[in-house]
């Protein structure tokens, strides 16, 4: 249990997937320009990332019982494809209120690297089943958490400051992403993973 | 007489926007994740590069040669079984003969597949394009991804190692900046090259 702890810890602060691993950062740097809109991505993110996690752990051992790892990518994309589309489907279809605040969010989901990479993460790692959930989780979280705090940078300073021509819009991200990957380097070796 | 009549075909305006006007990473910032995570050397940059170009070209021909016959609804998840296709090739040709670049790109490989210039070529370009403009829109937009690729890596890897493609250009009393080879390092240097190109080419976006 400590070590589950761990690893949900650790992948939330200091292996951010998005500050220390740079992953996911199309849609970061899309959606980022108000909080609203980024919190309802960073948890549509969780939602699948977490359930495509859990989903692929046992087909991944499935193919490494047949000796196909090779597919794992192809048979991975699908499972996510797949599993966005029905969460979709059920969402609209029993939760229209959970539906209405992030289901425009979910197609985009598709092409986030985050959820791939989770996936392909816990395969080089070799993580057992607990393992993998946890980390899902954490990833995801640690995403959740990366995407708020930029958009809440991006809405001050479209307020407060005057940006460079050339920098407005999606390039002064990379500088606050720089400076939060910065402070966020500050927290390695808290957690072991 | 025929260089100058080259200058205005279909052929040499799709290449010339790929590489300048409609470059994927500094104008229209797709495909960030790889082209942060693996520059941190050059070697690995270019084999980013050239994968994601062969990966891009082959991918937007095949969407193209089948584009009437896939039934639009189901369109992304057939281009996603063709894109992943054609890297699970590149990954299996990067273990067989460079099995060290191969560890060093680890996981990145794969994610070629959810690198959005893929998808955009697919579906902008090569969904209502015939064969041969495919094949050179991609060459054209994963070159011009390879090209900002190995801008970033030549700084990165000066900076934090001092060398370049292992040789060494720096004195020896130079001291290496680690966090260059780090995330950071990767978002300050694509950060203030984005606004250098986009002062030089004019291009501004309105915030």
């Amino acid at each position: 249990m400590a070590h589950l702890i761990e690893i949900i810890y650790g992948t939330i602060l200091n292996n951010n997937i998005a500050l220390v691993y740079i992953l996911g950062m199309c849609p970061l740097i899309a959606i980022s320009t108000n909080v609203k809109n980024a919190k309802g991505m960073g948890i549509a993110v969780v939602f699948v990332v977490t359930i495509t996690g859990i989903i692929n752990w046992p087909i991944y051992a499935l193919l490494k019982s047949t000796g196909t790892e090779n597919l794992a990518l192809l048979v991975f994309i699908i499972t996510i494809a797949a599993t966005v589309q029905f969460l979709e489907m059920f969402l609209e279809k029993f939760i229209p209120k959970l539906y209405n605040a992030f289901g425009i969010f979910l197609p985009l989901i598709t092409v986030n690297c985050v959820v791939l990479a989770v996936s392909l993460f816990f395969v080089n790692r070799e993580y057992t089943f607990l393992e993998t959930a946890a980390f899902s989780f954490g990833s995801s979280v640690g995403w959740l958490l990366a995407i708020v705090l930029v958009a809440g940078i991006r809405e001050k300073m479209t307020k407060n400051s005057d940006v460079p021509r050339g920098l407005a819009g999606k390039g002064i991200v990379f500088i606050i992403l720089g400076i939060l990957a910065l402070a966020f380097i500050g927290f390695t070796g808290i957690a072991n993973i | 007489m025929k260089l100058i009549r080259i200058k205005y075909t279909k052929w040499y305006n799709i290449m010339k926007d790929g590489l300048s006007k409609n470059n994927p990473i500094v104008i229209a910032v797709l495909g960030i994740c790889s082209a942060l995570a693996v520059t941190n050397r050059v070697d690995n940059a270019i084999a980013m590069g050239l994968g994601v170009t062969f990966v891009v070209m082959a991918s937007s021909a095949t969407v193209s040669l089948i584009r009437n016959f896939i039934p639009p609804k189901v369109r992304m998840v057939t281009y996603m079984v063709i894109i992943s296709t054609f890297v699970i090739l590149v990954q299996l040709f990067l273990q067989a003969y460079y099995p060290n670049i191969a560890k060093a790109l680890g996981a990145y490989v794969g994610l070629i597949i959810t690198n959005c210039i893929v998808m955009g070529r697919a579906e902008a370009f090569a969904s209502k394009n015939p064969v041969r403009y495919t094949l050179v829109d991609g060459f054209a937009s994963g070159m011009g991804y390879t090209f900002i690729l190995i801008i970033v890596a030549v700084i990165r890897e000066v900076l934090a190692f001092g060398t370049i493609l292992n040789m060494r250009v720096m004195p020896s009393t130079w001291i290496n900046w680690t966090v260059m080879a780090m995330a950071p390092g990767g978002f300050f240097v694509l950060g203030l090259l984005i606004w250098g190109i986009r002062e030089l080419s004019k291009y501004y976006e309105e915030a």
